[in-house]
C-alpha cells in the first residue's frame, strides 16, 4: 500500500512549524518517521498536511544540570543511547534504549515522536514515566505549557495534546548517584514490540530502599508507574519477599489480549519482568555502594 | 529534489508521498534496493543516508533533499571490484535468494565501520532489523565477524 496524496511542508523554524500547524485542518507533524511514515504507507493515517520538523533548528540536544536531564524532542534515539555522559550517570537509559526498535530506526526516530506516538510498548514513555517527566508542548495559538507525564496519555495511543501544539522538550528527574537500576522486556524477537516489560530505580540507604521507582509498559493501554508497589517498598529491607510481594502487585493492573497475547500472560509476565527489574536495581544498587 | 545517489548527482521532480525506496527504484531505476514489507520491519530497504543505514521505506523521497545516499549498488567500486564485506558474503554463502542481501549489506557497513570491535552475541542483536528467511543467518555472522578481524588487523597494521 502506498500512502495517500498530502502537501508537504518544510519549516525552517520553530515558529513558522508552530504556524503551519495552527493554519491547517488535518496535518500532522513529521519527526523521526518510523511510525508515522508505516502508518501512512498503510493508510492507518490520512492526512492533508505533513509538517517536516527535520529542518527546524534548536529542538535537538542533551544536557544534565543536576539532577535534571534536558533533552529536546527532534533528538535521535541513536545520539540518546551513545551519549557518555548520561550513560555514566543514568545507565536505564542506553539499558532501555537498546530495545527501542532497530539500528536502522534509532538512526532516525526521536525522543518526540516516540512519545506523541504513545505506543504501549514504548521504552521511551516508560522512562519518562520512572523519572516523572514533565514534557514542554507549544503553539502558535496558547504559547508555552507543561504536561507531567502522568497526564500526558489520553487514550490507547493518543497523548493530551492538541493537534497544533507540538512536544518541544522533554524534562527528567534524574535518580541519586548510586542508585540501582533494572530493565527487562520480552518480545518474540529482539526489538519488537514488547508483550510486557518492567523499568526500575532504587535507592538505598543503611540496606533499606529509601525510594523505589517502578514503570511498567507493553501490557495495558499505556505504559504507567506503579506506586502501589513503591510504597510497599520503601523503608523495607529489599530481601526476596518483599520484592515478590511488591511485584505482585501489578496483578491488579489492567492488561490487554490481542492477536500477541492474552492479557492474563501479559499479567504473568509482567509480575515476572518486574521482580527481575527490582532485583537487578537492588543488586546494583549495593553493588556501586 | 537534489542529491547523490552512489557518487553520482541528482536532480529530480518527486511527489511528496513517494517514499524513498520508490523514488530509487522506480525514477532512478537502482532495483538493488528491496522493497519487502514497506512499513519498516523487514529491513530489505535499508540503504545508507550521510553514512546512517536507514529504512527507505520509512523515509520519504522530498527529506532526501540535499542528501548523500548510498545503494547496494554503490558499495562496489566503480570498476566492480566488491568490498571487503561484499566478498565476504560471497565466501561465506551468507545468501541463498538474495532478497534481505541488500539490507543487511549497507546495515552491516555502517555497524562494522562504528564497531569494529563487536562480537558474535551484539552482532546477532544488531541483525534484529533486517529478516532473513534462508539462511538462518550462520553465513551473514561468519561473513561480518571475519571482516570485522581483517578491519582491526588493518587498524593495528597501519
Amino acid at each position: 500500500v502506498k500512502a495517500a496524496a498530502f502537501d508537504y511542508h518544510r519549516p525552517e523554524s520553530l515558529a513558522e512549524a508552530l504556524q503551519l500547524a495552527g493554519s491547517f485542518e488535518n496535518a500532522k507533524f513529521l519527526a523521526g518517521g518510523q511510525s508515522l511514515v508505516a502508518m501512512l504507507n498503510m493508510r492507518y493515517a490520512i492526512v492533508d498536511d505533513l509538517i517536516d520538523l527535520n529542518r527546524v533548528p534548536g529542538l535537538a540536544g542533551i544536557s544534565i544540570d543536576g539532577t535534571t536531564l534536558r533533552v529536546g524532542a527532534m533528538t535521535r534515539q541513536k545520539v540518546l543511547k551513545a551519549h557518555d555522559a548520561l550513560a555514566s550517570r543514568s545507565p536505564i537509559f542506553a539499558a532501555g534504549l537498546d530495545y527501542v526498535g532497530h539500528l536502522q530506526t534509532r538512526n532516525r526516530g526521536t525522543l518526540g515522536g516516540s512519545l506523541c506516538h504513545l505506543d504501549p510498548a514504548a521504552e521511551l514513555v516508560s522512562l519518562a514515566f520512572l523519572h516523572d517527566a514533565v514534557v514542554t508542548v507549544a503553539s502558535d495559538a496558547n504559547g508555552v505549557r507543561e504536561i507531567p507525564i502522568a497526564d500526558f496519555p489520553l487514550a490507547y495511543m493518543t497523548p493530551s495534546i492538541a493537534p497544533d501544539e507540538m512536544v518541544t522538550e522533554v524534562r527528567f528527574a534524574l535518580p541519586a548517584p548510586g542508585h540501582g537500576w533494572g530493565f527487562h522486556e520480552f518480545a518474540q524477537r529482539h526489538g519488537d514490540f514488547a508483550l510486557a516489560g518492567a523499568a526500575a530505580l532504587v535507592e538505598m540507604t543503611e540496606g533499606r530502599i529509601a525510594r523505589a521507582a517502578i514503570s511498567i509498559f507493553g501490557g495495558g493501554m499505556s505504559p504507567v508507574r506503579v506506586t502501589g508497589a513503591e510504597d510497599l517498598l520503601a523503608g523495607q529491607v529489599p530481601s526476596d519477599d518483599a520484592l515478590r510481594a511488591a511485584a505482585a502487585t501489578v496483578d491488579g493492573l489492567d492488561y490487554s489480549t490481542d492477536a500477541m497475547a492474552s492479557g492474563a500472560y501479559r499479567r504473568r509476565l509482567t509480575g515476572v519482568l518486574t521482580r527481575r527489574a527490582l532485583a537487578d536495581a537492588v543488586r546494583r544498587c549495593r553493588e556501586v555502594s | 529534489v537534489r542529491l547523490v545517489v552512489n557518487g553520482r548527482e541528482i536532480a529530480a521532480e518527486v511527489e511528496p508521498r513517494i517514499h524513498l525506496g520508490d523514488f530509487l527504484r522506480h525514477q532512478l531505476g537502482l532495483t538493488g534496493t528491496h522493497l519487502g514489507c514497506e512499513h519498516g520491519v523487514c529491513g530489505a530497504c535499508t540503504v545508507l543516508v550521510d553514512g546512517d543505514a536507514v529504512r527507505s521505506c520509512l523515509m520519504l523521497a522530498v527529506q532526501a533533499d540535499g542528501r548523500e545516499v548510498v545503494t547496494v549498488e554503490g558499495l562496489a567500486a566503480a570498476d566492480g571490484t566488491l568490498s571487503p564485506l561484499q566478498e565476504a558474503f560471497r565466501d561465506h554463502h551468507a545468501l541463498q535468494c538474495g532478497f534481505c542481501t541488500p539490507g543487511l549489506l549497507t546495515t552491516l557497513t555502517q555497524l562494522l565501520r562504528d564497531r569494529p570491535d563487536i562480537g558474535e552475541a551484539e552482532l546477532r542483536r544488531e541483525l534484529s532489523g533486517n529478516l532473513c528467511r534462508c539462511t538462518g543467518y550462520s553465513g551473514i555472522v561468519s561473513a561480518a565477524l571475519q571482516v570485522a578481524r581483517e578491519t582491526r588487523a588493518q587498524g593495528a597494521g597501519s
